[in-house]
């Protein structure tokens, strides 16, 4: 009797935790689809409300004929019930249509499929460059503990903090370094900002401190006691990091001609392309969410292993 | 006070200084062509050169910097008090209203605010008289600038709502109006400066960023976004370098704003 005890005992915090786990997977998985149907709706109804969404340029072609503007108005007709067009919308995606584009005149998905990769790509070593960058400076700044190394550090990041976006993607132009850079300049500030604050933080936590005072070295102290302390918090920063270089994608691509995603919402955006725009933006609210939530699962899962 | 914010002070008043006394000091209006001299190097009629259609750049950036300076606060303000309203009323209510406000706040917040940003100013009108330009990019950026601070405020806010001197209050029969006035308001009010002081440079920089992508303030009235959009042609950083100057003139403001705000919330600390 005394063993099964004690491995009940044993089993009841992993079941509690695995629990824990699955009760959050699926309330953030219910609380993911409603935010991305309801972002998609806002973007439906922000674009059909929007002044001069009746109008198509081509309607002021000469060479088309009365029959055709006639097609085209009917055709934007069919969008002015927001609530139908998403309906609709919501219909054929699960068959794998997400229509056509009104501006550029292709399929939605193949216009997303061709540029996709290219965004992904950006924003991958975007985020590779700006948590490795922020890192190694937050990483070294609690380890060498000097007010002139954290205080050059911080008004790096801060002069970077200062300038747009947009400037940072011109910039990159004019220098002619890849749009990954400058993404990555973009997020860097952010990320080093909080991990060297929630660094610092840690470290005067009084197991650390204790741990100094005992003689256990600098580096031993830094990635055994401080980083797995902070580790949870820059999960959660890992996934807004990720939402911070999906909308830097937006100027470096617009600004860089580069052909991804930010280009084509931001195309879609002054075309008014209701198919495109609301689907950019399903994708964009996604991927943010989806970041966000991957995120807090391993958190959790850490936090769990923790305890 | 530390050193760093009575520099940062200094800086921003005077900036706000030279920028309310653009009448005086530009040679002329921010829209007068001088049509000898298009794309004029720096000299001392045009300080800094004049852009590719003649307007003097110095008066540009004086008055640009007026509009940025003044209306990015104001933004700011209409941010703040939006996000009073749904995040405080709906952190001190709770229940169902918390749920529904933090709701449509994520939804919010899971548009990449850049993202968010240029489509809502896309879907409006790019046609309309500059002074609307100004008007509705100001406006937008404050409408949807609300629901971070809104987080915060209602968490302060349902914090306040469990808090002792809150419960005594409401037993002894104060009205919940007066309760809220009274009591929960007053202790809303450092978050709601702090939100307000945050925003103002989030706020210059969204307008720039909007600007250069060409959906800010509309010609011919100058902001430092439009300002920065004279980049945009640029081969080489030693070409022209006094493009730089509004660049310059941001980041410096940014910075003061940066050193004020940290200094006060080391205070806070």
């Amino acid at each position: 009797m005394p063993p099964a005890r004690s491995e009940s005992l044993k089993a009841r915090p992993l079941l509690r935790v695995i629990e824990m786990i699955l009760r959050k997977i699926a309330r953030h998985t219910a609380m993911l689809a409603a935010t991305v149907l309801l972002g998609g709706f806002l973007s439906a109804t922000l674009v059909r409300f929007a002044p001069g969404f009746d109008v198509d340029e081509s309607q002021l072609d000469p060479h088309l004929s009365a029959e055709s503007v006639r097609a085209i108005r009917g055709s934007r007709l069919s969008q002015s019930n927001v609530a139908r067009f998403y309906i609709q919308l919501l219909r054929r995606a699960i068959h794998g249509d997400l229509g056509t584009s009104i501006s550029l005149g292709q399929p939605v998905t193949s216009l997303l499929r061709e540029r996709i990769p290219l965004t992904m790509r950006l924003v991958a070593f975007g985020l590779l460059f700006s948590w490795s960058l922020a890192m190694a400076l937050a990483l070294s700044a609690a380890y060498i503990r000097t007010l002139a190394y954290d205080g050059l550090a911080t008004v790096v990041s801060g002069a970077l903090l200062c300038i747009p976006a947009a400037v940072l993607a011109l910039l990159s132009v004019i220098w002619n370094v890849p749009g990954s850079l400058a993404i990555g300049l973009i997020v860097f500030p952010r990320v080093y900002r909080f991990a060297r604050n929630l660094l610092a933080k840690a470290s005067t936590l009084p197991h650390i401190i204790t741990a100094r005072a005992k003689g256990v070295s600098e580096i031993r102290v830094l990635l055994w006691h401080v980083v797995p302390v902070a580790g949870p918090e820059l999960l959660a920063l890992g996934g807004v990091s990720v939402s911070i270089a999906v909308g830097a994608a937006i100027p470096v691509e617009a600004l860089c001609g580069l052909a991804g995603v930010g280009q084509l919402a931001w195309q879609a955006a002054l075309a008014r392309d209701l198919p495109l725009l609301t689907t950019i933006t399903v994708l964009v609210t996604l991927v943010t969410l989806l970041a966000n939530s991957g995120a807090d699962v391993i958190r959790c899962m850490w936090r769990g292993q923790q305890a | 006070m530390s050193i760093w914010r009575r520099v940062g002070c200094v800086v921003l008043l005077l900036v706000v200084g030279v920028s309310l006394a653009a009448s005086w000091l530009a040679p002329a209006g921010y829209a007068k062509q001088y049509r000898e001299s298009p794309g004029a190097p720096p000299s001392r009629e045009h300080w800094l050169g004049t852009d590719e259609i003649g307007r003097d750049r110095f008066a540009r950036v004086v008055y640009g910097t007026r509009i940025s300076l003044l209306l990015a606060p104001a933004a700011a303000l209409v941010s703040t008090l939006m996000a009073a309203f749904m995040g405080g009323l709906a952190g001190y209510l709770g229940g169902t209203w918390e749920r529904l406000a933090m709701a449509a706040t994520d939804v919010f917040l899971s548009l990449p605010w850049l993202f968010l940003l240029i489509t809502v100013r896309a879907l409006l009108p790019l046609n309309v008289s500059p002074i609307l330009s100004v008007l509705v990019t100001f406006c937008m950026l404050g409408l949807l600038g609300w629901t971070a601070a809104a987080r915060v405020l209602c968490a302060t806010a349902g914090s306040l709502r469990s808090a002792d001197f809150i419960r005594q209050a409401r037993a002894s029969g104060m009205s919940e109006r007066r309760l809220f006035w009274i009591h929960v308001f007053p202790n809303l009010k450092p978050v709601l400066f702090a939100q307000f002081w945050i925003s103002i440079p989030t706020f210059i920089l969204s307008e720039a960023n909007l600007g250069i992508l060409g959906l800010g303030v509309a010609e011919p009235m100058p902001s430092w976004g439009g300002l920065l959009k004279e980049l945009e042609g640029l081969v080489s950083l030693r070409e022209e370098p006094w493009k730089f100057v509004p660049l310059l003139l941001l980041v410096v403001v940014v910075t003061s704003f940066q050193v004020m705000l940290s200094d006060q919330q080391e205070v806070n600390a």
